[in-house]
């Protein structure tokens, strides 16, 4: 546990170390701000069902290149050496990254808790589906923070990690939506479910089910699974 | 102190390591040596935990390395050859970090890293990122990872490559020092340091022993005096 606290502290540092932290969270405050006001006073509505909308496919551009440094940098420059033969698990590894991560997933969130304030401001906001968006957000940070983790585990390159996490993030919101159209009607529940974005959707809606939470759950663990296969596999 | 047996590994069809057996035994201080590319990096590497052999055993006092990789860990401070670290972190931080993986204990922690700053006289660029240090300094870096929290064995990958004349001798007198109390192996491609420092040399060609033995026994089989030519003579046979 001490040994997950250590490696979390060092990671969530070195985001703010480097220029990263400020221009990722800078690109994701513009383009969600954007794209959430540019619409927000012709609906004339005070609530956040737009933005929440919105989070699932930024997210799956934005988180990628949060993760993309965890594990490729350190296996280019050969720190990953040093990372492993010095007393701690793969879990700690692991986890003390991914933690790292979501913190960081939180952070960048936590500006547009304004959003909520100036709407409440201008009518009547009803907190309950903004209480949920925003476990929801949590949740799906999470989760991609987690594919975008085992993206990073398998490739020394940066660039590399961000694409192949950033076309799965994408391809659990989007595609699968898109790619019901086509789909029997007998498949359409199953690849339903398989979806991030309607998932999120349902918790956006106040709705906490626990179905939902399961699915978040159950992705960001297979996903830290898996790194924790690929670097046994690495040996 | 460590035991190998069999020690075998693989890299695909590429045999790096071929049924190496040696001990070490505690207080010793063991020259690994061999021509590049002989297996010296991949035994530490085994040994420090970082791959997994092909086959063989590794015990280290009465820890097994498939069983208790991470005690094993534990006990052994390694610097590995190019000493490569986080760039952007400030020395200070770096060392701060390990000293917290090695639980060092908080009370402590300051002293012991003032302690190692010193001796490896990194006190002036302790406030200064990594990637700003020349390679003698990052080299020192390396050095004080290794020994951060008293590890009782070290396993040190050409320690004194890319320093100049006045730091190898600075950092063969911390060897020598810390070696009074600790078990150390280290490579060196200076056979005249290894003589130095080394109490037995185990030397290694494609993958295999091809001595382990002391420099003066070494002498006295092979009729020879040189220690570069007893190197070239059992490294050149093949």
């Amino acid at each position: 546990m001490q040994n997950i606290k250590h490696i979390f502290k060092k990671e969530f540092r070195a985001y703010f170390i480097s220029p990263i932290a400020y221009i990722v969270i800078s690109v994701f405050l513009i383009i969600i701000g954007w794209l959430f006001f540019s619409t927000f006073f012709l609906e004339r509505q005070a609530n956040l069902s737009r933005f929440f909308s919105l989070l699932p496919v930024t997210f799956a551009f934005i988180i990628p290149a949060v993760t993309m440094r965890l594990f490729s940098e350190e296996i280019n420059v050969g720190s990953y050496e040093l990372l492993l033969t010095l007393p701690v698990t793969f879990r700690d590894i692991i986890l003390g990254k991914f933690f790292s991560a979501v913190a960081f997933v939180g952070l960048m969130l936590s500006p547009t808790l304004l959003y909520a304030v100036s709407t409440s401001l201008l009518g009547e906001l009803d907190w309950g589906p903004v209480a949920g968006g925003y476990l929801g957000a949590v949740l799906l940070g999470a989760a991609f923070s987690a594919i975008g983790l085992l993206a990073s585990s398998i490739t020394r390159n940066q660039v590399v990690a961000f694409i192949i996490g950033m076309a799965v993030c994408f391809s659990l919101t989007l595609l699968i939506d898109f790619v019901l159209f086509f789909l029997p009607s007998g498949l359409v529940g199953i690849f339903q479910y398989l979806s991030a974005n309607y998932h999120f959707q349902n918790i956006a809606k106040g709705v906490v089910d626990s179905r939902d939470l399961l699915y978040f759950a159950a992705l960001t663990f297979v996903a830290l699974y898996v790194t924790n296969l690929i670097m046994q596999e690495k040996k | 102190m460590i035991e190998i047996k069999d020690l075998t590994k693989y890299y695909g069809d590429l045999c790096a390591v071929d049924h190496v057996s040696f001990d070490i035994r505690k207080g010793e201080i063991l020259g690994l040596l061999g021509p590049n590319g002989a297996g010296k990096t991949t035994i530490y590497r085994i040994l420090t935990g970082y791959l997994r052999p092909t086959s063989g055993d590794i015990r280290v006092k009465d820890f097994d390395i498939h069983v208790h990789r991470t005690e094993i860990k534990r006990l052994i401070g390694y610097l590995p050859e190019a000493a490569p670290i986080y760039h952007e972190m400030l020395v200070y931080d770096y060392l701060d970090f390990v000293a917290d993986i090695r639980g060092v204990e908080s009370a402590r922690k300051l002293d012991h890293i003032r302690h190692l700053a010193d001796l490896c006289s990194l006190r002036q660029v302790m406030h200064m990122t990594i990637s700003e240090l020349s390679k003698g300094y990052r080299q020192r870096v390396g050095i004080a990872h290794a020994l951060m929290g008293d590890p009782e064995i070290l396993v040190l990958d050409e320690p004194t490559s890319g320093l100049d004349p006045n730091q190898i001798v600075e950092t063969r007198e911390i060897i020598r020092r810390i070696g009074k109390e600790k078990t150390i192996i280290f490579s060196t491609h200076i056979l005249s340091e290894a003589e130095a420092t080394c109490d037995r040399m185990l030397i290694i060609d494609q993958g295999r022993i091809v001595a382990d033995d002391t420099l003066d026994n070494l002498r006295k089989e092979l009729k020879q005096q040189s220690f570069e030519a007893i190197f070239r003579q059992l490294t050149q046979g093949n």
